[in-house]
């Protein structure tokens, strides 16, 4: 009797397992088709988006280098303040900026360079997006010298100043609208080591 | 104790019932034309180094342990390949441009120099593919030179 009892409980609950089981499997295709449809829906909204702006922005500002110069400067004062977190939210405004660069206008070779220029940013900017200060100023390291090397191609409409800091990581440059020193790299604690070691236009 | 039996039985039940999910397989008969190793002059100690240490989960070729056969450790492998290989690849190495390759070789250097790589999770389990300090020092050397050759 007592196995008997035994048995049927094994078997129920082998049962109640192997239901739960797919029942999971199910769900994970409901939320997989959940996602898709969602990721379709950000597709669409992000179209949308595209055409309101253009429409509002006839001078042409959104896609432009000038954008993501703008989102560069502001990640970079985060940077000079030590806020980690803002530090975060401008990497995430900057991915978005360097996704939108319009390429059409410039030579092939141009836009291969540019566009070569643009995805090693991107994941730069990424990194950022998601990193402690440390880390984000790493990063920074390099997106700058991609922000540097673009510049020499789409040019700007403003006096920019390359600086460079000889202490950071055997030597490290980044750009500034003004000439005064705010290092990026280590904020507070050495603010204004460096020297403007270029002046771009 | 009636509910300790049930209970075990359940997890006994669900553990079973998860070596049924199928995995993929990260394997490739062929070595691509624009694997590092094959567009590389790399020294054959290093070569085995990186291999052992870093292909599992930065390459299309995974030595699989004997726990991938056992769920959920699959998963938990599964996650980390398609993470790794999406940081980077060094089967599709030769399809980055010199731009790229100085920003990945700089983030394999950071990253092996502070311990970050291989992760602890993986060397914990397999003794043999961390890098020792003599390790770190000639593998960084050697993609400092490669850096500064690109």
């Amino acid at each position: 009797m007592k196995n008997l009892k035994v048995t049927t409980a094994i078997l129920a609950i082998a049962f109640i397992g192997f239901t739960a089981m797919s029942c999971k499997d199910s769900k994970k295709e409901v939320s997989n088709d959940e996602m898709h449809s969602e990721m379709n829906h950000d597709n669409s909204d992000g179209h949308h988006d595209g055409e309101e702006k253009e429409m509002a922005m006839s001078d042409d500002q959104n896609g432009s280098s000038e954008n993501i110069l703008k989102d560069y400067f502001n990640l970079k004062d985060a940077l000079v303040a030590d806020d980690e977190s803002k530090g975060k939210e401008l990497g995430a405004v900057l991915v978005k900026s360097l996704g939108n660069l319009d390429v059409s206008k410039y030579t092939d070779d141009q836009k291969s360079e540019l566009n070569d220029i643009i995805v090693d940013a991107t994941e730069h900017a990424e990194h950022i997006s998601e990193s402690p200060m440390e880390h984000q100023r790493e990063h920074f390291k390099i997106l700058s010298k991609d922000v540097t090397d673009m510049v020499a191609i789409t040019g700007t409409e403003n006096t920019l100043y390359e600086q460079f800091c000889p202490m950071y990581d055997k030597g490290s440059a980044w750009l500034s609208m003004s000439k005064d020193v705010k290092n990026p790299y280590y904020g507070s604690k050495m603010l204004t080591c460096g020297k403007v070691q270029k002046e771009i236009n | 104790m009636r509910i300790v039996k049930i209970i075990a039985l359940v997890l006994l039940v669900a553990f079973v019932g998860i070596q049924f999910v199928p995995t993929e397989r990260n394997q490739n008969k062929s070595v691509p034309a624009t694997d590092f190793m094959l567009v590389n002059d790399i020294p054959k100690n290093i070569e085995n180094k990186l291999k052992t240490s870093c292909y599992d989960c930065h390459s299309n070729n995974t030595q699989y342990p004997w726990y991938n056969k056992i769920q959920p450790a699959a998963w938990f492998l599964e996650d980390h390949i398609t993470e790794g290989k999406s940081e980077l690849n060094f089967s599709e190495w030769d399809l980055l441009s010199n731009r790229r390759k100085a920003s990945k070789l700089r983030s394999i250097i950071k990253q092996i120099e502070s311990g970050e790589m291989p992760l602890n999770s993986y060397t914990l389990i397999h003794k043999d593919v961390e890098f020792s300090e003599e390790d770190k020092i000639t593998i960084i050397q050697w993609m400092t030179q490669l850096k500064t050759n690109l």
